[in-house]
């Protein structure tokens, strides 16, 4: 059993908010993220998600509110520091470094921890063979897949060895069939003791792999809990399929 | 860096030492020496600009600040000539972390960084220009005094020696960059900010150690350079004609690599003097056939060229 962290709020967040001139893209979120879970954060298009995940991981200065990872506070802490604390995160636009190797790629994220080259690079190889980049290591990042491109992403967060690891939609775009092999990938990352927080919008995906689910829409928090009871929920529903939909859904039950 | 990787290097040195004992012809030594001064002068920009993607398009502010320092220290102080290289260097290096200081803290990118740069060297140009203690418009000798001990020498072949001497090192540090966790995080800031941050790449560290090192490179250069032709102005030191062909030598012989600023300013060089040769000394004509190359280098990258026959030999060679 991996669920079971000491501190329910591994990753806390309280209040986090962030106005853009008048307009407010996300307004006082606060949910948890338990250690040692997979936790989907879900919602809408423009809901506010990217936008919170970019607050977390230090790339936008909140407007208001908190981030705690494990009790300590580091709202508005710069990327990189944040990345050495032991979060990483991944980049819904891939941002491959073209120039690069894959095997390069994946070690700039092993030059965190290890300031060898020769070990940055076994690191490189061997978290690449998990994610089944193995074949594609020599060859430049540019020439990949959007499934590969996908996985490097995760390769190079993970190599960086996190302690929790932010994923925007890393599952979009994917087939059917990358999708099935992908998922047994995520489920070993978090074996690893990887907590991992997910803004996922295939529903699939979420239903099997995630423990806890947090939606949100129009900047707000407006349902937390298991994955079955909160896609079940009217307010969820109504977020997606528009006012009165429930009421709707439920009548043609 | 392993000794195999650094062979190449190794070998650079044996036929710069075999030219220095064999060829004879001042026209040609003047020529190779006045090269290979380019070519560290480029290695310190290629390590910026080819690694890092910071196009200066100011590195006469710290090839100058390199050359007067020397020429400074020497001259008006009476230190002698290799602490005053030294300190050349050092206060080259300091003015590479005073600007990129600034200037990255800034935020500053791209064709915005290439301006600034620019402009710090113009307004140093002036200055220089203008005080006592560089000499001003008239420049600044410094004294013929030959020997070792000055690190000056009679004979050309001896400085040709030293400059490859000196390139070789340059070369070697550039290496041991490439090969090293802050080369691969310089790289990874050249390809994509937003990533390398993300991935615990503490970006304005890693472009304010490369500025400092690029321009204590070029002001070995600088330094180098007075040493040799023992006298600088400041449309010498300072004159955008170096940060063009700083910046030129690295693109043309392919930029990111250890060996391109050393092609890139044979092929400059090579070709100015050829024009001259050839069409006499029309002022600006080799600036036409560098603009020209540029074009070129740009549209079909030289370093690429390797890759390309292969392909096609590949291409071939496949059903």
């Amino acid at each position: 059993m991996t669920g079971q962290g000491r501190d329910p709020a591994f990753l806390a967040v309280r209040d986090l908010t962030k106005r853009f001139g008048g307009l407010t893209a996300v307004s006082d979120a606060t949910f948890d993220v338990r250690e040692g879970s997979i936790t989907g954060l879900i919602g809408p298009n423009g809901a506010g998600k990217t936008t919170l995940f970019a607050m977390i991981a230090g790339f936008e200065q909140p407007s208001a509110g908190l981030v705690l990872l494990d009790g300590e506070e580091i709202t508005g802490r710069k990327p990189h520091d944040l990345a050495k604390l032991g979060l990483a995160r991944t980049f819904q636009i891939v941002q491959p470094f073209a120039g690069l190797s894959v095997r390069e790629n994946i070690a700039v994220g092993a030059f965190l921890r290890l300031a060898k080259r020769r070990d940055a690079l076994a690191l490189a190889e061997e978290v690449g063979q998990r994610l089944g980049l193995g074949p594609q290591l020599d060859k430049p990042a540019a020439a990949l897949t959007v499934a590969g491109r996908k996985r490097l992403e995760v390769a190079r967060a993970l190599a960086t060895r996190p302690r929790i690891l932010l994923l925007d939609e890393v599952l979009a775009g994917l087939n059917p069939s990358e999708l099935r092999d992908f998922l047994p990938v995520l489920q070993d990352i978090r074996a690893g003791g990887v907590t991992i927080l997910m803004i996922e919008h295939v529903m699939q995906a979420v239903m099997s792999l995630c423990e806890y689910v947090h939606v949100i829409s129009g900047g707000r928090i407006i349902a937390s809990g298991e994955a079955a009871e909160v896609v079940g929920n009217p307010a969820v529903i109504e977020a997606y399929l528009g006012h009165g939909a429930a009421q709707r859904l439920a009548g043609h039950a | 860096m392993t000794i195999r990787e650094a062979l190449p290097i190794l070998g650079f040195l044996v036929v710069a030492v075999l030219v220095s004992l064999f060829v004879t012809s001042n026209v040609v030594l003047n020529f190779l020496v006045f090269t290979l001064i380019l070519a560290i002068a480029a290695q310190g920009w290629n390590l910026l600009g080819g690694y890092g993607g910071q196009y200066s398009f100011g590195h006469a502010a710290f090839f100058g600040m390199g050359a007067y320092v020397s020429a400074i220290l020497q001259q008006r102080f009476g230190v002698n000539a290799y602490p005053a290289v030294a300190f050349g260097m050092v206060a080259a290096a300091l003015l590479g972390y005073a600007i990129g200081a600034m200037v990255f803290r800034a935020g500053l990118r791209g064709s915005y960084f290439a301006l600034v740069t620019l402009a710090f060297a113009e307004v140093l140009r002036i200055l220089a220009n203008a005080t006592e203690i560089t000499g001003g418009a008239a420049g600044l000798l410094i004294s013929l005094n030959l020997g070792a001990g000055n690190l000056q020498f009679a004979n050309r072949s001896s400085f040709l020696i030293l400059a490859a001497v000196l390139l070789a090192l340059a070369m070697l540090m550039t290496l041991a960059v490439e090969k090293s966790r802050i080369g691969a995080q310089l790289v990874a800031v050249r390809e994509n900010e937003a990533a390398a941050a993300a991935l615990g790449v503490d970006i304005l560290a890693v472009k304010l150690r490369a500025i400092s090192l690029s321009a204590g490179l070029t002001g070995a250069a600088g330094a180098l350079y007075a040493q040799y032709f023992l006298y600088i102005d400041s449309n010498i030191a300072f004159g955008t004609w170096i940060s063009v062909e700083a910046l030129l030598a690295p693109i043309i012989g392919g930029a990111g690599t250890v060996f391109g600023p050393l092609i890139g300013a044979l092929i400059l060089q090579g070709l100015s003097e050829g024009t001259k040769m050839l069409i006499g000394k029309i002022p600006g004509v080799d600036l036409i056939i560098f603009g020209a190359l540029l074009i070129l280098v740009v549209r079909f990258p030289l370093h690429r060229i390797p890759g390309v026959i292969a392909a096609r030999w590949r291409g071939k060679g496949a059903p």
